[in-house]
């Protein structure tokens, strides 16, 4: 340990350097997919309106730089995004970062909860569902998460708003906040919180499956192995034994999977936050593929690249804290 | 058969309901309150003179005012209080309010019509700029008067007819010197209607406040009115049911909700207000296909398709079978005296037979591609009923899905199709609408024109003719002569005309008062609660 920090700091380094052409390939790779695609914003905004006449079609692609062959307008994509300038949305008539930060938060604050629960009680459910395997316990714990993981997010979301909104009138339908309501303070945060308990619920069991069922079958491998039959022998206690010798390594492949899960965190949910039309980034992917808002679209994912680069590494850390076996090179 | 007269029933439910009356207001108005409304999609744009669509209306609608809108008695001044034609047609003088402010207390003058309709209704407005194409200048001899004047003779009564769409004047003292299109005002709208623009957020709503300084004493009754957008179709019945929401207009629900919804007390369903806006349902052929370009195939065709079967299943009774390119709700230029095919599967099985089609080795007389659109729901469910009804006289119909984008490529501009279906508004007059459906010669890519490669010089002559004829009663006849055309030649079929349905909470008082309801100013709009 007393050598920790050097390498750590060159092991960043290093790690930051790779990401720069990763992040570059992958907005390449992207913009000529999102190319690939029939038909451009123009097309998506005729759409919209009904109809429009010849002129002003063509008048809207010189506008938006559509007249230009794709390499050029690669190229002028590429050269912007160079000094971090995100480009306009032809959309929403604003700078793609202002449209992107505006939902930041929401999304952020969707994930992080949804998350954090699904993690804390998924990891929580699935020590005690294996401690006790095969019990009823266990079956009530593990059928459970059986259904959860096989409700689509879109069923769940609506049945829970059929009840708690419609039938019992306890919660909101959907939005982040009482339009018109003009909260201030400490009611403006109770009033956000009591939109998102719906969409937090419903995102939350079906993550919450996820880590129950892998932490179950990973304490269950962990508990028969041979260090854990040597503590015993020494005279740990169960609880010693649980939280000491099998969870923390039981742990390693579901903070994988919670890497994996955080690293998707931007797209946010696209089917929760449509249904509850909650202004955040999934809802914004989903209506830019629709508009066909390049700009937009190839800001989320740039984003999103940047996320998932900087979860991989901290993931690395993490594991080598977790299993002091594997060092980082 | 059972089965069909449940299915009449149901169609009398929706008769029933269009024709229901609104609730007389005996009542006492109420003033104040909150109204929201459900919006399925988000607006690019609120600048109605840059952008005609009822999208746009909707909320524009409440915030700037047309110079003429239409009511159930007929045109209705609002920004113009008359209107008159000179003998050639070549020059039409509005005149215009006195004492109408903009929302920013500036004066509404002559200087705005003309500084909009020459740089905006006429440059850069959709079916505008062609409407407006012979549009010269507009001369303000007083600050109350406008005179348009045409290069070529402008029938009053298109002009007319165009304005409640068409016809948004906007503020010239804020956006003379500015570039029109990036011009911050076209997402935060300032104009002289009962209400003022307060925000968008965009994911979320659009809000308005009472305008105090209206020109109408003593509207709006409203405080506040709030735009929420929902994509989701179940989310948005979810919001009706919990009181969250109290109108959906435009389909904006499942037909399964529309129908559920509309056994409940608590909501009027039905399709008034909604005269002005109405679509047709229908059966596009590519003419580049020799087969198709066979008359006597598609005539086939539509006697292949039970209208009425698919009117009362998948438009649930609200609709009506087409006559051809001008629907029901257009006046004087409508007929019904045209030529139209009877549901007779045996009859088209022959037809095709003599047009040298029989029934192949594989069972089929030949496969057709179907593009359907993907906007509503009716139209993927029409484009599968076609799928069936084909089979039926043994054509294969291969369905191809593709999102909005790819379906106006595909048929518009690459046309990559055999035949496709959408459904297409009709906007007031002919001329500004379903006419481009007919007329050769559109430049390749744009979307909901004869694409079709269909082509005959008389009807391009009598298009022409028409939208240039000055004498309403010339022009409704040459209108009828085109509509017969229409259905004899079949260069598309106009198979179904549907209004849009509205969902609304019986709380909403004095809704639904005009044809084209929902981009109406709402300035006579209460909430009963």
């Amino acid at each position: 340990m007393k050598l920790a920090l050097p390498p750590i700091l060159i092991y960043s380094l290093r790690r930051l350097v790779q990401a720069v052409p990763v992040v570059i390939l992958i907005m390449i790779g992207t913009f000529l997919l999102l190319k690939l695609a029939p038909g451009d914003t123009v097309d998506a905004l005729v759409g919209d309106m009904g109809g429009a006449d010849a002129q002003f079609i063509e008048r809207l692609r010189v506008e938006y730089g559509l007249d230009q062959p794709v390499w050029v307008q690669l190229w002028r994509y590429m050269e912007k995004l160079a000094t971090f300038d995100l480009g306009w949305s032809f959309v929403y008539e604003q700078p793609v970062s202002t449209v992107l930060m505006d939902r930041l938060g929401t999304t952020l604050l969707l994930m992080a909860t949804s998350l954090s629960i699904a993690f804390t009680v998924g990891v929580a459910l699935g020590a005690i569902a294996a401690r006790r395997a095969y019990s009823l316990t266990d079956n009530v714990i593990s059928t459970l998460g059986l259904i959860f993981y096989a409700t689509p997010s879109f069923f769940l979301s609506l049945m829970m708003m059929l009840l708690f909104s419609v039938k019992l009138g306890w919660l909101p339908v959907g939005g982040i906040k009482t339009i018109a309501g003009f909260y201030t303070g400490w009611d403006h945060v109770w009033d956000v919180a009591l939109h998102l308990i719906m969409p937090t619920a419903a995102l939350s069991l079906i993550y919450l499956s996820f880590y129950l069922r892998l932490m179950r079958s990973s304490v269950l491998q962990v508990a028969d192995l041979d260090f854990v039959r040597t503590a015993r022998a020494k005279g740990a206690g169960e609880t010693r034994l649980m939280f000491h010798h099998i969870m923390r390594n039981a742990l390693l492949p579901v903070v994988t999977l919670f890497g994996l899960q955080f690293s998707t965190v931007l797209g946010g949910s696209v089917v929760v936050e449509t249904i509850f039309t909650l202004p955040g980034l999934g809802q914004l992917a989903y209506q830019s593929v629709i508009q066909r808002d390049m700009n937009t679209l190839m800001g989320i994912i740039f984003l999103c690249s940047i996320i998932v680069v900087i979860v991989n590494f901290l993931t690395d850390l993490l594991y080598a804290r977790l299993d002091s076996r594997i060092e980082l090179a | 058969m059972k089965n069909r007269l449940s299915r009449l029933g149901l169609a009398f439910v929706g008769a029933a309901a269009l024709g229901a009356p609104i609730a007389a207001n005996a009542q006492e108005v109420k003033t104040g309150g909150t109204a929201i409304v459900h919006m399925i999609s988000e607006q690019r744009t609120l600048n109605p003179a840059l952008r005609a669509s009822t999208g746009v209306y909707n909320i524009s609608g409440k915030i700037v005012e047309p110079l003429i809108d239409k009511s159930y008695d007929g045109y209705e001044p609002v920004l113009a209080t008359d209107w008159s034609s000179s003998e050639d047609g070549l020059a039409i003088t509005v005149n215009l309010r006195e004492g109408v402010k903009w929302h920013d207390g500036e004066d509404f003058t002559c200087e705005d019509v003309s500084f909009t309709a020459m740089n905006m209704w006429k440059e850069l407005l959709n079916y505008s700029s062609a409407l407006q194409a012979n549009l010269e200048s507009v001369d303000c001899p007083d600050p109350l008067t406008a005179v348009f004047n045409y290069s070529k003779p402008m029938p009053l009564e298109l002009f007319v007819a165009a304005m409640p769409d068409l016809g948004h004047p906007m503020p010239k003292h804020l956006y003379e010197g500015t570039d029109i299109l990036k011009n911050e005002l076209n997402t935060a709208p300032i104009g002289t209607g009962p209400f003022k623009f307060v925000e968008y957020e965009r994911g979320q709503y659009v809000m308005a406040v009472k305008n105090e300084d209206y020109w109408r004493e003593g509207y709006p009754y409203l405080d506040r009115i709030v735009w929420r957008f929902i994509k989701d179709k179940s989310a948005a019945a979810a919001a009706l049911e919990a009181g969250e929401v109290h109108e959906s207009g435009f389909i904006g629900v499942s037909m399964a909700d529309v129908e559920r919804l509309s056994e409940d007390d608590r909501f009027d369903v039905g399709t008034k207000g909604y005269e002005n806006n109405v679509a047709h349902s229908t059966v596009e052929f590519n003419h580049r296909n020799p087969i198709l370009a066979d008359l006597k195939v598609r005539q086939a065709m539509y006697h292949g398709l039970d209208i009425d079967y698919a009117i009362d299943t998948i438009m649930r009774g609200f609709a009506k079978p087409g006559r051809g390119p001008v629907p029901s709700a257009g006046g004087a230029n409508y007929t019904d005296d045209v030529k139209t095919y009877p549901y007779d599967p045996e009859l088209a099985k022959q037809m095709l037979d003599e047009a040298g089609y029989p029934v192949g080795d594989d069972g089929f007389r030949f496969k057709l591609r179907h593009r359907p659109a993907p906007w509503g729901e009716y139209t993927q469910l029409w484009a599968e009923y076609f799928a069936q009804a084909m089979k039926e006289i043994d054509i294969d119909v291969e369905i191809l899905t593709n999102d909005a984008p790819g379906f106006l490529n595909g048929v518009y501009r690459d046309h990559d199709f055999d035949t496709a279906n959408g459904w297409h508004q009709f906007r007031s007059d002919p001329a500004v609408s379903t006419m481009v459906w007919l007329r050769s010669g559109q430049p390749n890519g744009t979307p909901w024109t004869n694409q079709f490669g269909w082509q005959s010089d008389e009807m391009d002559q009598m298009i022409d003719d028409a939208a240039s004829e000055l004498d309403p009663e010339k022009r409704a006849e040459m209108y009828h002569e085109i509509q017969k055309k229409a259905m004899e030649e079949l260069p598309v079929i106009f198979a179904i005309e549907h209004p849009f349905i509205s969902v609304t909470s019986k709380k909403l008082m004095n809704h639904h008062n005009t044809p084209r309801w929902n981009s109406s100013s709402w300035y006579d709009l209460w909430l009963d609660e």
